[in-house]
């Protein structure tokens, strides 16, 4: 049986109250870092587990803490990220729904190693009930004295605020997230200086997502080392993927890293295989930002080994024939899919969602889209595909924030890898047409629409 | 685009303004800009879930900011509705995961059951229809968020036909 660190208490019954939660093990680590350690302890076994940031870019946690301005002896932030808007992305929000306390227990035992007194979650609005379920988690702790003033009574201080996004995927970006909490639009900041120096209110901060936070109490309860055996050496532990698209069993699933992607995708545990008896085609494995590989290329490396669910085996062979694990969003596409219009869907999806600071990415996803739209409705040329090409090139790399390198690599990985479906379209306007199912123009002229 | 001037004044109800006060109270002092996005939730649920240019101006008053911080925020997210919608507001996820799984068959159901286009509200004022972006529901497509309530699985028509019939049962209630 795989191990689960997040999600092995998920069907007790009322896990989801405080009660439930503290009478199987939970706040015992808040308990055991307040009582029996001091905040850099706490950054120490954070930084020997391994833990990688599970909001999408892998960075290692403990060694983003270390960062943090502390000398300056000026307030300080933590931040959680729960602006979660990545499509097929959803583990999260199954997280902060079922077993909120996790999450407080983290933000707790994180906001004391990183000494913030105030800490922030920053929950996309959308997740109204969330909200709620969490200022109720939230009063649970601290009317039995897990938050508030002098916890535990070690003269440890800490509020926590759930904060409501407004509906902006670019706030799910860590600049953007704190512009966005200081009330302005969501523009990302150019990046140095780093939120650790200049963070939120222009104070020393750290952004963390929720999976990874909700992991901190059980490293804190089985020690770092301990949490490091499981998984690869260079991914530790446990990660929760997100499920989608023509698979048996879509879902969030906790999987030790390490395990093979094909037993991932058809095994009964997890995705139980293609629905409708149909054949894999192709998978984008962390979030839609990530390249798509076809189906032989995400079930072995390039060097012939089956590929494993871990940060590493998943970008074997760089961007060629190997892509990212992101935020463990796997979106599974059967033989049926047609590429093109995943690609054009996703594309107006960035267009949509960028926030139009960089030229390269307010115009270049636009233009994009309409390459992709013409390609996808039967009235493309083969240039074109030369264009699209060239356009994504112009957008990777140079943008402030990473919404322009997330809008190019599905559309560089889908004419890498699905070339002849490109020209396909071209080739056979009329079946295109036909194929047209009742998309009219109303999307393409949908940008930040208003009702 | 800018919101809409209805020549109304707007202020919250005592309720709403304690509500208010409580949320600008969780920010640091001198940070009560930050509370803006909860703000204008809370003002588009107690104003017919849109935000008038009035009512815009009524919360930059209350956050003691100027109007424009205001108006800049409220046309960036897409939560916030800057024209009158119905009362209820049939939001529809139509990105890549919910694609597959049939989001742009629902659009089509929802448009010819209640015989509006995306972007219109039906005749009774019950009704508007909105295409969204990505709203976390990937594995549970199609599906559509009306009000706090995420509709998932909503892959048949007699799913749309019962949560039309119980939105219709509800607002008769509500009158």
């Amino acid at each position: 049986m795989a191990k689960k660190f997040l999600l092995d208490k998920i069907d007790v019954p009322g896990i989801n109250t405080f009660e439930v939660y503290k009478a199987n093990g939970g706040y015992a680590s808040v308990e055991k870092a307040l009582k029996e350690m001091a905040p850099a302890d706490v950054i120490e076994e954070v930084k020997k587990s391994g833990l990688r940031g599970r909001g999408g870019a892998g960075f290692p946690t403990g060694m983003k803490w270390s960062f943090l301005d502390k000398k300056s002896g000026r307030p300080k932030y933590l931040v959680c990220n729960a602006d979660e808007s990545e499509p097929g992305t959803f583990k999260d929000r199954f997280l902060m729904e079922r077993i909120p306390h996790m999450l407080i227990e983290g933000m707790i035992i994180s906001s004391f190693a990183l000494e913030a007194n105030l800490s922030f979650i920053y929950i996309r609005g959308e997740f109204r009930w969330i909200i709620k379920i969490l200022e109720q988690a939230i009063a649970e702790a601290k009317q039995a004295g897990f938050l508030g003033q002098n916890i535990l009574g070690k003269g440890y201080n800490l509020e926590i605020v759930v904060h409501p996004g407004a509906g902006a995927y670019i706030c799910g970006e860590e600049t953007a997230l704190l512009e966005s909490l200081e009330g302005k639009r969501g523009l990302p900041r150019i990046k140095p200086p780093f939120p650790a120096v200049f963070g939120l209110y222009g104070m020393p901060t750290v952004v963390n997502n929720v999976e990874s936070i909700a992991t901190v109490p059980c490293i804190i309860q089985m020690g770092g080392e301990e949490y490091a055996k499981t998984g690869t050496p260079k991914s530790t532990g446990t990660k929760l993927i997100s499920s989608c698209g023509n698979i048996n069993k879509p879902g969030v699933y906790e999987i030790e890293f390490g395990l093979t992607v094909e037993e991932f995708i058809f095994s009964d545990e997890y995705c139980g295989g293609i629905a409708n008896g149909k054949k894999m085609k192709a998978v984008v494995a962390g979030g839609s930002s990530v390249p798509i590989l076809p189906s032989e290329l995400i079930l072995k490396t390039a060097a012939g080994e089956k590929r494993l669910m871990s940060y590493e085996s998943m970008s074997d062979g760089g961007f060629i024939t190997g892509t990212m694990l992101g935020s463990g969003g796997f979106i599974v596409y059967d033989e049926d899919q047609c590429i093109v219009r995943n690609t054009w869907n996703f594309t107006r999806f960035y267009h949509h969602e960028s926030c139009g600071q960089c030229s390269p990415c307010r115009e270049g996803t636009g233009w994009m889209e309409r390459i992709l739209h013409k390609l996808e409705f039967g009235h493309g040329q083969l240039s074109d595909i030369d264009l699209l090409w060239d356009v994504q090139r112009k957008i990777e790399g140079n943008t402030i924030c990473p919404l322009g390198d997330a809008a190019a690599w599905p559309v560089a990985s889908a004419i890498r890898h699905f070339k002849d479906e490109f020209e396909w379209h071209v080739l056979n306007p009329e079946e295109c047409q036909k194929r047209n199912y009742g998309i009219k123009e109303e999307v393409l002229s949908q940008k930040r629409g208003r009702y | 685009m800018l919101s809409i001037k209805t020549g109304q004044k707007q202020e919250f109800s005592s309720q709403a303004l304690q509500h208010a006060n409580e949320i600008i109270g969780r920010y640091p002092e001198g940070k009560q800009k930050s509370a803006i996005l909860p703000i204008l939730h809370l003002a588009q649920d107690e104003f017919g879930n849109w935000l008038s240019a009035e009512v815009m101006d009524y919360v930059a008053g209350l956050l003691k900011i100027q109007p424009i911080e205001v108006y800049e925020v409220a046309t960036f997210y897409s939560m916030y509705n800057l024209k009158p919608v119905g009362r209820f507001l049939l939001e529809i996820c139509h990105t890549g995961p919910c694609e597959i799984r049939g989001a742009e068959k629902l659009i089509d159901t929802l448009k010819n059951k209640l015989g509006i286009e995306v972007g219109e509200t039906t005749a009774d004022g019950l009704f508007t229809l909105k295409r969204v972006e990505c709203l976390a529901a990937c594995g549970y497509a199609p599906m559509l968020q009306c009000g706090e309530h995420f509709h998932e699985f909503l892959d048949s028509e007699e799913k749309v036909d019962r949560l039309l019939e119980e939105l219709r049962n509800r607002a008769a209630a509500n009158n």
